[in-house]
């Protein structure tokens, strides 16, 4: 350590010295070795609370994929259906289903004769049922007079039940399933008459008040609806504003003030152009409320700021010496940037649109501004139908108090996340296909 | 290193009459070795940045690194403080012996060899912190000072060193990116003694500099090597041939020649060394 | 659907005038390329511009005002009784006319009134439509022949299309200027209807906020009270939970990622860590309510703590959540931008790893860190989903994390859900909130961007 000649005094003091650095040093790197167990631990919270999250709403929402149905014997009974004989399609159409369903369940459940009896009975099984055998009389009017066996869709409580998440040993009072229902249902799961299928309705319709009758579908065509608009609007606007800023404008205040409008629009709260779309296209242009094409201009206008950036990084990104070369051979500006620097620059912009969309498919406030939260049965058929996209279907979901609707919501959840996860996946290969080193 | 010892002077006082008598060229022969590199490789990756370099550094001399720009000189300077140890892909081999020991050793702990071994980098590279801290940086955390007299003095004591002192002691509060290029520089060489290294390493240190504040920062160097062994890397020869009393010349990674400054720029042995100095690549 | 099919004949107006335009410029030179200013297509891009682009302008201005001009029509027409009648009742007059015009059922049986407003409202659309058909054809042609009469092989086609196509890009980068002026002009002048009711002092001062305004004036509390200090007090302490959660776990694990982290490390870590921003809000709302606040309210239950179903503990912890990979990523670039020379210095001293991050790279990187905790700032103040679907709607003026709060946004989404009239306090007061949110998140980015910038000059 020192070349300086000791003696035994400064032999013993140096030799203090050392203990005390020696410390110093070892105080030290278990602070260093602390530090970084604190930068790890933040890391692996954050990725625990992921864990958490995802984990929590696919074990609710996986159960939402199967669906309970029963197997009921239907007296087609000819009194009810035809009382006339007629035949009549017309007639057949608005009979009376409920009667003959009636008439089978107090068949089918012991003690269903009284009027509490009834309705646990009714309770047992989905309330499309009269319609589904009205259509199964349409298709077939030679069934009627008939008993046939139908698997039908159980309630959403007997659902419940059957997938194990109502508890049979709580007390009567504190259960949405009587007594009498859980008799019922054991006798029938004794006789085989209880299975669980794929909840294909969960795909082929939209919204109900029944959980065991709602749908995704209705949500999902609303999304795609609003999403073309979306693209239709904000990718070609955003590209040529990008290639306007990039490539042509001079750098003067104008310009600056555009670029600052748009960094500062990218960070305005979405619920803020929610009230933009109410203010100006509700109420000043009259546009329908709840419609896609409104919803569509509203993430538009949200969007344009993420693919007006990506774009301009990714013109950024193609280097001068093609612009050069291009305008070298006597092209004009113009041709240039639409010969030359646009293809090249396409796969960064691409990449940046569908990030820009898959923000606008997760978007739920600005829409709700617009009234695109209305409670909606049918499958959207165009632009300006009354229509409500998927995450604002989870929103209300959410907010239904029914247990089945907590699977259901998670179930959308599952599906809002696939498609969010499919559209990444396809940006970051897309950037990894086109990757260019110049 | 002590506090006492940190304020002194620490050259033997027969040493240095030795210093003062004999001619520089006598003197580097004469002197203990202070840094021994013997057979030193570096790799980056699958690169072979250096091959075989085998020196010796005298202590309390200037020892220069000559060569054109890639040969290796600043990367063997890095080694000497385990600099490279920071990028992942470099490796090296060889032994590295400071004080008779490596300095690669598992026993070694590089945070204390690079107390004992300071540097001072090509851009003056300030902490974005005041003058005072800037200083204070070092000695505190190696504990070297207790309490703000102690610090106090251990700033002025390493701004006078580094001659600093009368232009920045009214703003020592000032951040040290206030001051000029060549100030800065002088405030990283002050920071670098801060902590009482034995051996400072100057990867280029004037190459960001205007002429005037070059000649300051020469004059500081020679004002140094009575207290710390100075190994610098250069492009410049006359720089080189100013400070410094042994030179070693790489080339593609190999050290190709190396000896008393005088002797390398007079009387250059290799073909190379000469083609380099008169100037007919670089 | 009928200005579509509209819209639809111009277009193949202007690709037939594309065509045309071509023809006749290689005509005028007998075939040859050479001979021509510009390339033939250039000719044609010029006729079919001419063709679509006045055509479509004046159909898009008419579209937009017909509405307007066909309901004064109507109100003019309307008789003398309901002239006199307030805006509100105007409102609902004229949609009970147009839902019966489009054959929707209407609120209340249709006095006859309404019935002959309704056919009269129909016959003004008809008009109405059939003269925006003439004219916009009737344009489209003008503009066809106009175009295809001046091309000779030395008219210059290819500048004068270029210029359109430049002024169009200009009119597109403007367009993120127009949203701004349309933001602010919406939440002004409506705030200002607002603030001719309620005082500002109030609505900024008060402590008591209940909008829900009764429709009869003789209900209790039909007055109404807006005065907002506990929905900014709520949405600030919302906020400072949000970012205590987000703020240390977001700059460690951006300090661990930019100097610690292996490359193999970061490249499988950090895109794990950015699924946190995308996923949307509603679904952290959802895991909010389904998980988080229950897993709170048991924890204080078996520690003998009251906290209530929607505190302002569960929506914070989960915003906080959310904006973590702001905070991590937007610090990680600034870390990773405080130059290589500032960390060698400070290991040549002989600092160890943690003592060059803490006394060297985060003084350095302060600016930007502030700037980036900024901008997420602003972005928990303005998130929406978490805390309509997990924090209350009670305006408690609190700052226990236990108890229900309820946010700006929160508000705004309850006030403009639903059945509204679009005349009332509460409808504008909805406003009135939109701008404060809009101006204080507006100032945090601009204040966060300058700072970034800034912080980004210094080290380029």
């Amino acid at each position: 350590m020192t070349d300086i000649p000791a003696n035994d005094a400064t032999n013993d003091a140096e030799a203090r010295t050392r203990t005390r650095e020696a410390a110093l040093i070892r105080k030290r790197y278990r602070a260093e070795r602390r530090f970084r167990m604190y930068g790890l631990a933040a890391i692996l919270a954050a990725l625990g609370m992921l864990t958490v999250l995802l984990v929590s709403i696919v074990s609710a929402g996986l159960p939402a994929f199967t669906t309970t149905q029963i197997a009921l014997d239907l007296n087609f009974d000819a009194g009810d259906i035809d009382p006339g004989g007629s035949r009549d399609p017309a007639k057949l159409a608005s009979a009376n289903y409920r009667g003959a369903l009636l008439k089978s369940l107090r068949a089918e459940f012991p003690g269903s004769e009284t009027r509490q009896g009834r309705r646990d009975a009714l309770n047992m099984i989905s309330n499309n049922v009269p319609f589904v055998m009205r259509d199964m009389v349409l298709a077939d009017p030679f069934i009627i007079g008939t008993t046939q066996r139908v698997w039908v869709k159980s309630s959403a409580d007997i659902d419940q039940l059957a997938k194990g998440s109502i508890d049979r040993t709580l007390p009567e009072s504190d259960r949405r399933v009587d007594n009498r229902q859980l008799a019922w249902f054991e006798k029938l799961e004794r006789e085989e008459r209880i299975r669980t299928v794929f909840n294909s309705t969960f795909f082929t319709t939209a919204d109900s008040r029944e959980p065991e009758q709602a749908g995704i579908l209705g949500a999902v065509i609303g999304s795609a609806l609003t999403l073309i608009i979306t693209l239709l609007l904000s990718f070609p606007v955003g590209v040529m504003a990008a290639v306007y800023l990039e490539e042509f404008a001079p750098k003067n205040r104008w310009t600056d003030l555009i670029e600052v409008n748009i960094n500062n629009l990218a960070a305005v709260p979405s619920i803020v152009f929610g009230l933009l779309g109410l203010a100006v296209f509700l109420n000043f242009f009259g546009l329908p409320r709840s419609a896609p094409v409104v919803g569509g201009m509203v993430l538009a206008l949200m969007t344009l700021p993420t693919i007006i950036i990506a774009s301009r990084a990714a013109l950024k990104a193609v280097p001068p010496s093609i612009r050069e070369a291009a305008l070298g051979m006597g092209a004009s500006r113009l041709q240039t940037v639409t010969h030359h620097v646009l293809p090249l620059a396409m796969p960064g912009i691409l990449t940046g649109t569908i990030i820009g969309m898959a923000q606008a498919l997760g978007e739920t406030a600005p829409l709700l501004m617009i009234g695109m939260v209305a409670f909606i049965v049918d499958v959207p058929g165009g632009f300006t139908d009354p229509a409500t996209v998927l995450p604002v279907q989870i929103f209300l979901w959410a907010d239904a108090p029914e247990r089945a609707f907590v699977e259901r919501t998670s179930a959308a959840i599952m599906v809002l996340l696939t498609f969010l996860i499919m559209m990444n996946l396809f940006a970051v290969l897309l950037r990894k296909k086109f990757e260019r080193r110049w | 290193m002590t506090d006492a010892a940190m304020s002194e002077d620490n050259t033997p006082k027969e040493l240095e009459a030795a210093l003062e008598k004999a001619p520089e060229t006598e003197a580097v022969k004469a002197l203990p070795i202070k840094v021994r590199a013997t057979d030193v490789n570096v790799f980056y990756g699958d690169n072979h940045a250096l091959k075989d370099v085998t020196i010796d550094i005298p202590e309390h001399r200037v020892t220069a690194f000559i060569g054109p720009s890639g040969c290796g000189k600043s990367t063997f300077l890095r080694c000497i403080n385990r600099m490279n140890d920071t990028i992942d892909i470099c490796r090296i081999e060889g032994k590295i012996e400071i004080d008779d020991r490596d300095i690669y050793d598992r026993s070694i702990d590089v945070v204390q060899l690079r107390a004992k071994v300071g540097m001072v980098f090509q851009k003056p590279n300030p902490f974005p912190k005041s003058i005072y801290d800037n200083i204070a940086y070092g000695p505190r955390i190696h504990g070297m000072v207790a309490g703000k007299t102690d610090t106090d003095e251990m700033v002025e004591a390493s701004l006078k060193r580094a001659g600093l002192w009368a232009e920045v002691k009214d703003r020592l509060a000032q951040p040290g990116t206030s001051l000029s290029g060549g100030q800065q520089q002088r405030l990283c060489i002050a920071r670098a003694i801060a902590v009482s290294p034995q051996v400072i390493l100057m990867d280029e240190p004037c190459s960001a500099l205007d002429p005037i504040a070059t000649a300051r920062i020469e004059e500081l160097i020679d004002e140094l090597r009575r207290n710390f062994t100075i190994v610098i890397v250069t492009h410049s020869m006359q720089q080189a041939a100013r400070v410094s009393q042994k030179t070693a010349f790489f080339h593609l990674g190999v050290l190709v020649e190396q000896g008393n400054t005088e002797q390398i720029f007079t009387n250059p042995v290799d073909k190379r060394t000469q083609d380099y100095i008169t100037g007919r690549f670089g | 659907m009928n200005s579509l099919i509209l819209v639809a004949v111009l277009l193949l107006l202007s690709a037939i005038g594309y065509q045309f335009g071509r023809k006749r410029a290689l005509a005028g030179t007998g075939g040859e390329i050479r001979g021509l200013h510009s390339l033939p297509g250039y000719y044609g891009a010029y006729v079919a511009l001419w063709c679509a682009l006045p055509a479509l302008l004046v159909i898009a201005i008419w579209l937009s005002a017909q509405g307007g001009i066909v309901d004064s029509l109507l109100i003019a027409g309307l008789p003398a009784s309901a002239q006199t009648l307030s805006t509100g009742e105007l409102s609902l007059l004229l949609s009970d006319i147009r839902n019966l015009a489009s054959g929707d059922i209407t609120s209340r049986t249709p006095s006859p009134m309404v019935l002959a407003a309704a056919e009269r409202y129909n016959d003004l659309r008809s008009t109405g439509f059939a003269a925006m058909v003439v004219v916009g054809l009737a344009l489209g042609m003008a503009g066809f022949f106009f175009g295809w009469r001046a091309i000779n092989p030395e008219f210059r086609a290819r500048p004068r299309v270029e210029r359109i196509v430049h002024w169009a890009l200009i009119v597109a980068s403007a367009i993120a200027i127009l949203t701004t002026i349309g933001i602010v002009m919406s939440l002004l002048f409506e705030s200002i209807r607002f603030f001719s009711r309620v005082s500002p002092v109030e609505f900024l001062f008060g402590l008591n906020w209940s909008p829900q305004t009764a429709l009869r004036a003789e209900q209790v509390g039909s007055t109404g009270a807006f005065g907002a200090v506990p929905i900014f007090a709520g949405t600030f302490l919302i906020t400072i939970i949000a970012m205590l959660v987000a703020v240390p776990v977001g700059l460690f694990s951006a300090i661990y990622m930019a100097e610690y982290a292996s490359p193999r490390f970061r490249a499988i870590i950090k895109p794990i860590l950015e699924i946190l921003a995308g996923i949307p809000t509603v679904v952290y709302g959802f895991f909010a309510a389904l998980t988080i606040a229950p897993f709170f309210r048991g924890f204080g239950e078996s520690i003998g703590l009251d906290v209530a179903s929607e505190s302002a503990l569960a929506a914070g912890v989960v915003m906080g959540i959310m904006i973590i990979p702001f905070v991590s990523s937007l610090s990680d670039d600034v870390i990773n931008a405080v130059p290589q020379s500032l960390r060698d210095g400070s290991f040549a001293m002989g600092a160890t790893h943690s003592e060059t991050i803490r006394q060297v790279i985060i003084p350095a990187a302060l600016p930007g860190i502030v700037g980036s905790v900024l901008l997420a700032t602003s972005r928990a103040i303005g998130e929406t989903m978490i805390v309509v679907m997990a924090a209350g709607l009670a305006s408690n003026l609190t700052a226990n994390p236990l108890e229900a709060v309820t946010t700006v946004t929160v508000q705004i989404v309850t006030l403009l859900v639903g059945d509204q009239e679009f005349d009332s306090s509460k409808t504008l007061a909805a406003f009135a909130l939109g701008l404060v949110l809009f101006v204080i998140t507006l100032c945090l980015n601009v204040i966060a961007l300058s700072v970034v910038r800034k912080y980004r000059e210094k080290y380029d």
